[in-house]
């Protein structure tokens, strides 16, 4: 393998858990519901999906258990901020810090001790292909299960019927309201499930990437997340090229300081954080101008129905 | 049997009675007239018919069946449809999109099928709205026909109407009222929510009026012995006579002089178009015109809060286009926004500091770089001694207060200072009888002193009583100046208002 | 059927009770987490108090740690009165410090008056223009700040890491990220001989300026009018511009002083971590405190308390630094859930049909 596609290899396999994490989060923005929790949920993830893979010996139950246990960190969130109408911002801040501490305090057994992850499986013909083979096609499942969710992410928003309502919800709640649709119902689906698939990623940290447990490992991704969600502009496909070059500069990161090399790294590791900013500032001009794209418009906003001044 | 039938409803909400013991039916295939002042709640009504809001007591029958709606969405199963005053539409998605927003459909959705339905729909009902479009690019009428689509689409056999015709030209209002009654001929009826009394009286069969949240009585609009005069009692508890007394004044020299302004509206379209004025020494001034022809727009073009990209503005002679709001209230120019609630006022902050709020930088209220709050409250007092404000304290929140005091206070606080030009838009808006009168005596009381009044309004009753002269909007050019507008027929100034010029109309 | 109504005056005693009772509910799930670890809660809450209000030099500690959040908070609060939200706290803290670093290197002086004095601008300014920049997009083009000022934490941090990685490292630090320690003029006065700096009279001095500023004048009065309702505020000719960066600017450096006093009261140096999540912390209180400048105080100092309260932990009971944050998370679930009944009114009415 050559080093280009070793390091893009290296790129997908690190942008994946980054992925995870802006694709549970775009189901949860598109219905409305800010959640800055990502950093305390991935923890949380990471943490139950690692104890249980190694007391199960099974990685697949692993990430069972982190999608469940991401979940009910989603129902603190959705309970919070949809029943409790509670501030959103304030209340995913509270996530993360709950979910940091209550992973470190339940993991602090686990440290040090290693576990077998999954196997890279590389699909017959298709990693044969020069270099698409190598960076796309010779990675592990959790992997290809994220390419397979991009592309039902996708057309899930985009062209069935659930789809449409999550959006009509995210963008105007009382529209859909007004159309017969149980708003509060949606709202707490996909802010569970959401939180459910952001679990998964973090789980794929200590379950895959370092085969490992350690307090705080997810460093910072699940925040990354958030911008990610942004750069992606809600769209799940544009979400995995964020997330690859994000993983892409972290690959280059590793390499470079293995080779010794003395590039001001700061530079490189600014740069998503600075595109990000962007992309924003850009969305929010075409939206001065009346231009609506992906944003869905009641974002963070509480839905409360029988309200009058 | 009547198709639809609530009995006793009552609603209240946070205390205040919305509906009481309302009972209201329609029959099959008829027009029917929800009638009332803002604030009687015929909307409540139709929002708990509609599931959306539920009745603390009373009963729903469809069909001579009893109901429960939880949600709009067992409403619509019973054939209940509603299309809201603000569009309940999804602005980012597609009108077909919208069409079939929360209803039965295969979990992939067969685009093809639903833009085939849509198209026979629009042909049956003769509502024509291109199924593609994003709504956000559509017009207010194509927005409505979509709105109304898309109650057809799901088989409503009732459709509830909230104040339609409040957005759309007279021309557009009479599409409208051949399609209400292309819906009757094919079966379904109608409900319409309005306070406009000819149209309540020329375009549909029967009328209920709400007085106070309480049922005034239902009458048949054809009858020979219903009237205006009957309805407008029904719906104000007493004979009112809307005149009032103007004397006469001497008008002095053009204080306010506004010329070939033009301006853009949020999408960037083109919202005024060269409009031009001039103001004199205490004359009041109307602007007449269907909702959203440019109103608002010239409002904010002349106080510095929209840009006017041509034209001037000049007050005494002194050029002040595209000033800042602050300089043009430093000039003595004070405004009256529509919105009082969101624009004019803080609700959430106390009456104090909302009676500084137009002039908290100018000593005494302002000292140094600090607001002199004794001398706040002493301001506020003032201004609620002298514009009767019913208020428990200076200390209150303005959220509070009713709308008729909320406006007192806001016209109170922009007269305090005797302003040389008050601009003042739909200053009666949902005030009740007593206070409409109050706020236009004191309209006219401060053209009497000199202030020079721009009046915006779409109640023609208003600027018919208040205006020396009268100005038509339309898209958001001027279609003349009406010198005498007492003297002019109401029927060509309804013309004006649908686009036709002064001079074709004359 | 249960109905939820709005409350129309939220009545004045909630205010206290709710923060108070969300303390006590924290602390009992917290409780109930530790003793599913086989720690006794009793045990470790009266290690934290012990800890942290167990003598002078506890409390010391403990003011330490408040010291940094009370001013950060003064620095969130002051944008959540015009409901701005800041996130960014945490990056204005660094660009603070990393400035206070640069003026004890390039405009060194042996007056410590002088000296300090020059890094407290430097630091003003730094924390300052880079809260402005999020102050300007917002102002601008509405970009929201709670995104922007958060990726504005993150170019800071890299920034700071570049140059205590890079061109400030100390050389003798045998590769430790720090740079070289201040010279003695460099050093705010540490009071009471112990670890506690002047910051702490900053904070102090904050909360008297944030009421007054608030409460008093012109600038406070635009603040209150812009945060509870932008549209009157432009309709009164305030420029949301110039008050959206003046804020801004004020907020980021007082978010730049919290990382100047830091590192020259406390760690004497620069080092990579030396903010540890203050400015998120800073938030939580600013919140929990409802923008009370003297409530702010208060609770800052019983973060400072939980913050020694878990290094005990950690050295005495082998548990993570984390593990406080579970209380902070839960704190703030629960007054979450306690404003809402402060807002709202649950009403329970019988219907006799379906």
């Amino acid at each position: 393998m050559d080093t280009v596609s070793m390091i893009l290899a290296a790129a997908v396999r690190s942008g994946t858990p980054i992925l995870y994490a802006t694709l549970g989060e775009i189901l949860t923005e598109k219905v409305g519901i800010l959640n800055l929790g990502l950093e305390g949920i991935m923890l949380m993830g990471a943490f139950s999906g690692f104890v249980v893979s190694l007391t199960s010996g099974n990685p697949w139950i692993g990430f069972a258990a982190a999608f469940i246990v991401g979940c009910l960190m989603g129902l603190i969130h959705a309970f919070l901020c949809i029943s409790l109408n509670g501030n959103q911002v304030v209340c995913g801040l509270a996530l993360t810090m709950f979910g940091t501490g209550l992973s470190s305090l339940l993991g602090r057994n686990y440290f040090g001790v290693a576990i077998q992850g999954l196997q890279n499986w590389n699909i017959p013909i298709l990693s044969d292909i020069p270099i698409i083979g190598q960076v796309i096609f010779s990675q592990d499942a959790l992997v290809y299960l994220s390419y397979i969710l991009v592309a039902v992410m996708f057309f899930f928003l985009n062209s069935t019927r659930p789809g449409l309502n999550l959006r009509a919800v995210g963008d105007n709640p009382h529209a859909a309201d007004a159309m017969g649709l149980p708003v509060v119902r949606i709202k707490y689906l996909y802010t569970v499930v959401g939180a459910g698939i952001v679990a998964v990623g973090g789980a794929y940290m200590s379950i895959v990437y370092n085969k490992f447990w350690a307090e705080t490992m997810t460093a910072g991704r699940g925040w990354i997340a958030v911008a990610m969600v942004i750069f992606a502009i809600w769209n799940p496909i544009q979400a995995a090229l964020g997330a690859y070059l994000f993983g892409g500069i972290e690959a280059l990161q590793l390499r470079l300081q293995a080779t010794g090399t003395s590039v001001p790294m700061a530079i490189l590791l600014a740069m998503p954080y600075v595109i990000t900013l962007f992309v924003l500032v850009v969305i929010s001009i075409r939206k001065g101008n009346g231009i609506k794209a992906g944003a869905p418009a009641s974002l963070g906003v509480p839905f409360y129905r029988e309200e009058r001044d | 049997m009547p198709l639809v039938e609530m009995k006793r409803i009552t609603k209240r909400f946070s205390g205040v009675v919305a509906n009481s013991n309302v009972d209201f039916s329609v029959e099959y295939g008829e027009v029917h007239a929800l009638l009332g002042e803002n604030g009687a709640g015929k909307s409540t009504l139709m929002n708990i018919l509609y599931g959306l809001y539920h009745p603390d007591s009373g009963e729903i029958y469809i069909d001579g069946v009893k109901r429960v709606f939880r949600s709009p969405s067992d409403a619509i199963l019973s054939g209940v449809g509603m299309v809201h005053q603000h569009f309940m539409l999804v602005e980012t998605q597609t009108v077909w999109e919208n069409m079939i927003l929360g209803m039965k459909m295969p979990f992939v959705l067969p685009k093809k099928q639903i833009i085939k339905k849509i198209a026979e729909l629009s042909e049956k009902y003769n509502l024509k709205v291109n199924p593609l479009s994003n709504v956000w690019q559509l017009s207010i009428g194509e927005q409505q026909r979509a709105a109304v689509l898309q109650m057809l689409y799901r088989n409503a056999k009732v459709l509830i109407l909230d104040e339609p015709t409040a957005v759309l030209t007279p021309q557009e209002s009479k599409e409208l009222f051949v399609t209400i009654r292309n819906m009757t001929a094919l079966g379904h009826s109608v409900i319409f929510i309005s306070h406009k009394m000819n149209e309540v009286m020329n375009e549909t069969d029967r009328v209920t009026v709400l007085r106070k949240g309480e049922t005034a009585g239902t009458v048949n609009t054809k009858s020979p012995d219903t009237s205006q005069e009957l309805l407008s009692e029904m719906m104000m508890g007493r004979k009112v006579s809307f005149d009032i007394n103007k004397p006469k004044r001497d008008l002095g020299k053009v204080v306010f002089d506004v010329n070939s302004i033009c301006a853009s509206n949020d999408r960037g379209g083109a919202a005024l178009k060269n409009i031009s004025f001039r103001i004199r020494k205490s004359e009041i001034f109307g602007v007449a015109g269907v909702a959203g022809n440019g109103q608002l727009e010239l409002c904010e073009a002349i106080y510095g809060l929209r840009v006017a990209v041509s034209g001037y503005v000049k007050i005494n002679e002194k050029d002040l286009t595209n000033a800042s709001a602050r300089a043009l209230m430093d000039c003595g120019v004070h405004y009256i926004p529509a919105d009082r609630r969101s624009t004019g006022m803080v609700t959430a902050l106390d009456v104090k500091s909302n009676s500084i709020l137009t002039d908290y930088w100018i000593p005494p209220i302002s000292s140094g770089n600090s607001i002199n709050w004794k001398e706040a409250g002493n301001q506020a007092k003032s201004i609620i001694e002298q514009f009767n404000v019913s208020t428990p304290s200076v200390n209150t929140a303005v959220k509070n207060l009713s709308g008729g005091n909320l406006q007192k206070l806001m016209l109170g606080r922009e007269l305090s200072n005797s302003p040389e030009v008050l601009i003042v838009m739909h200053p009666t808006w949902g005030l009740d009888v007593s206070a409409t009168r109050y706020i236009r005596e004191r309209i006219i009381s401060a053209s009497e002193t000199g202030t020079a009044v721009l009046l915006i309004s779409e109640d023609i009753e208003e600027l018919l009583a208040l205006s020396d002269r009268l100005a038509i909007i339309f898209k958001g050019e001027f279609m003349g100046i009406i010198a005498d507008p007492k003297s002019m027929p109401i029927e060509k100034i309804g013309l004006m208002m649908a686009g036709t010029h002064i001079s074709e109309v004359l | 059927m249960l109905r939820v109504e709005k409350r129309i005056d939220a009545s004045k005693w909630m205010n206290y009770v709710i923060p108070i009772a969300s303390l006590f509910m924290a602390l009992i799930g917290g409780a109930a987490l530790l003793g599913t670890q086989g720690i006794s809660p009793l045990d470790a809450y009266c290690r934290i108090i012990k800890a942290a209000f167990g003598g002078s030099y506890e409390f010391s500690e403990t003011i330490v740690k408040a010291t940094p959040i009370a001013i950060s908070s003064f620095a969130v609060m002051l944008c959540f009165s015009m409901l701005i939200w800041n996130i960014g706290v945490e990056g204005q803290a660094f660009m603070g410090a990393l400035a206070a670093v640069a003026a004890v290197r390039y405009c060194h002086s042996d007056n410590q008056f002088y000296m300090l004095c020059t890094a407290a601008a430097f630091a003003i300014m730094a924390g300052g223009l880079w809260a402005m920049i999020a102050g300007f997009l917002r102002s601008k083009w509405n970009v929201n700040e709670i995104i922007s000022t958060l990726m504005l934490n993150y170019i800071a941090i890299r920034i700071l890491e570049y140059f205590v990685y890079g061109p400030w490292r100390d050389p003798s630090s045998l590769g430790f990220p720090i740079t070289t320690r201040f010279p003695p003029s460099a050093r705010l006065p540490q009071l009471f001989g112990s670890r506690v700096h002047v910051g702490i009279i900053l904070a102090v001095f904050l909360a008297f300026a944030a009421w007054y500023i608030l409460s008093k004048t012109r600038l406070g009065y635009e603040i209150r009018v812009i945060g509870e309702n932008p549209k009157a505020a432009r309709y009164s000719g305030m420029s949301y511009m110039k008050n959206v960066l003046v804020v801004m600017f004020i907020s980021g450096a007082i978010g730049g002083l919290t990382g100047m006093t830091e590192v020259t009261g406390l760690h004497g140096r620069l080092q990579a971590s030396f903010a540890a999540k203050y400015g998120y912390t800073a938030i939580i209180v600013a919140w929990l405190s409802h923008l009370q400048p003297f409530v702010i105080l208060l609770a800052s100092v019983l973060f400072g308390a939980l913050l020694v309260g878990g290094e005990a932990l950690q050295i005495e009971l082998g548990l993570t630094l984390s593990t406080v944050e579970i209380l902070q998370g839960l704190v703030l679930f629960f007054v979450l859930g306690g404003d809402f009944f402060r807002n709202y009114r649950l009403k329970f009415t019988w219907r006799t049909d379906k």
